[in-house]
């Protein structure tokens, strides 16, 4: 117990933990859970936009996008390796445990990518809104107390600042095209609109790990603060590109100076939560397939890699 | 499982950048430059054998590092020169 305090006392003067420090064994469980989720989503992420890439109206939106998912698996390696450190005799975090927890359904990915890209606009608002509330969220954990998730954090938030910008000069283009083109973005923004609102997760009172992760210096800022400040910001966002947030209640509260909005349509992020979403079962089956088919690809590899060493050897 | 150290440029040290997992070096660097470089962030790579690599993180650190402790007269401050003597 006088352990426990010296550490939430040590987190708390703004002190970061290294891998091998000693540390209570429900932060090490938090943050394997939530840094492999985490991971999860980079890599779940990739799904839903790769579905574009063979039909990109040009070769430089196809070029972006690429090199946008091509970061989103880089940002699930850098994640799932910030998770490894936390491995001990107790508690497994290795890649591949973590990787299949998440492939039987075990550990979750954020709901949001369970939501198919339906049109070309859809990427723009994947990458203006999707990317955007991710930023915001991963802005906040860059100071979190885990050193190597806090490194983490700060590498992917360098790098995806551009993914948020090409989503956005996307859904431009098409507000400035014909008619049809801008309805294209109003459907997109309809669609993504509470999606993303939800990605900051349950409101605080109903959100029990919140406080515990919070005290532990892991999470910086709460659900409806970080929901809130995503709301002021891209409002005017959208008003520039002429498109209407599709929420009734949205007005400009000059006391409070932010934004209201609406209540959050909980009961579908539960249902997808539980699994009931558009596309759970199809992205997790698109992860199965893809882990049978290339898993010759390792075999493969270490078997040339025992190749070589016995060739040193003789 | 591999330690991936990156130079940012000619003349600065490499810096851990964190690890990757490959089955043989030469998989192992071109692993790290895809994931750690993809903007240019280096001119030269290090990768090593994670399990090589010895460290002093889970030891007791203020014993580990106690021998600098009263050290003071390795530092410059330590020495009193007059302010009137210029360059030093």
């Amino acid at each position: 117990m006088e352990n426990q305090e010296k550490f939430l006392e040590y987190v708390q003067a703004e002190n970061k933990v290294e891998p091998k420090d000693v540390m209570p064994e429900d932060y090490r469980k938090l943050l394997v859970r939530q840094m492999s989720q985490h991971a999860h989503s980079e890599v779940v992420g990739m799904l839903p936009e790769a579905n574009w890439i063979s039909r990109a109206p040009s070769l430089r939106r196809k070029m972006a996008l690429l090199a946008k998912i091509q970061d989103e698996a880089g940002h699930g390696l850098y994640l799932y390796a910030a998770t490894e450190t936390l491995g001990n005799g107790e508690i497994t975090a290795d890649r591949d445990s973590t990787y299949n927890d998440m492939l039987e359904g075990k550990a979750k990915y954020s709901s949001i990518f369970n939501y198919p890209a339906l049109s070309w606009a859809d990427i723009g608002a994947i990458g203006w809104l999707v990317d955007g509330a991710a930023i915001m969220n991963q802005v906040m954990l860059m100071g979190n107390s885990y050193g190597p998730y806090s490194r983490a954090m700060v590498r992917i938030c360098k790098e995806e600042s551009f993914h948020q910008r090409q989503g956005y000069e996307i859904l431009m283009t098409l507000c400035r095209g014909t008619k049809e083109q801008k309805q294209l973005a109003q459907d997109a923004l309809n669609r993504f609109w509470w999606a993303a609102l939800m990605m900051f997760g349950p409101n605080d009172d109903e959100s029990p790990n919140s406080k515990k992760s919070m005290n532990y210096r892991v999470k910086r800022e709460s659900n409806d603060h970080l929901r809130q400040r995503f709301v002021d910001v891209t409002v005017p966002q959208a008003e520039f590109l002429g498109l209407q947030i599709p929420d009734e209640n949205l007005k400009w509260n000059e006391e409070r100076g932010h934004y209201d909005f609406g209540e959050l349509p909980w009961d579908e992020f539960m249902e997808v939560l539980k699994g009931n979403g558009p596309a759970n079962k199809k992205r997790l089956e698109t992860k199965r397939k893809a882990q049978r088919e290339n898993a010759w690809v390792k075999e493969a590899a270490i078997a040339f890699s025992e190749k070589q060493e016995n060739l040193k050897m003789s | 499982m591999w330690e991936v150290f990156i130079q940012t440029k000619p003349g600065l040290s490499h810096k851990h950048a964190g690890t990757i997992q490959a089955a043989t070096a030469e998989m192992a660097l071109q692993n790290a430059r895809d994931v750690y470089t993809r903007r240019k962030e280096g001119t030269s790579i290090w990768v090593i054998p994670a399990k090589y690599v010895v460290t002093s993180e889970g030891m007791d650190k203020e014993a580990f590092f106690d021998p600098a402790d009263d050290k003071l007269y390795r530092h410059p401050t330590f020495y009193q020169i007059p302010n009137d003597v210029k360059n030093m």
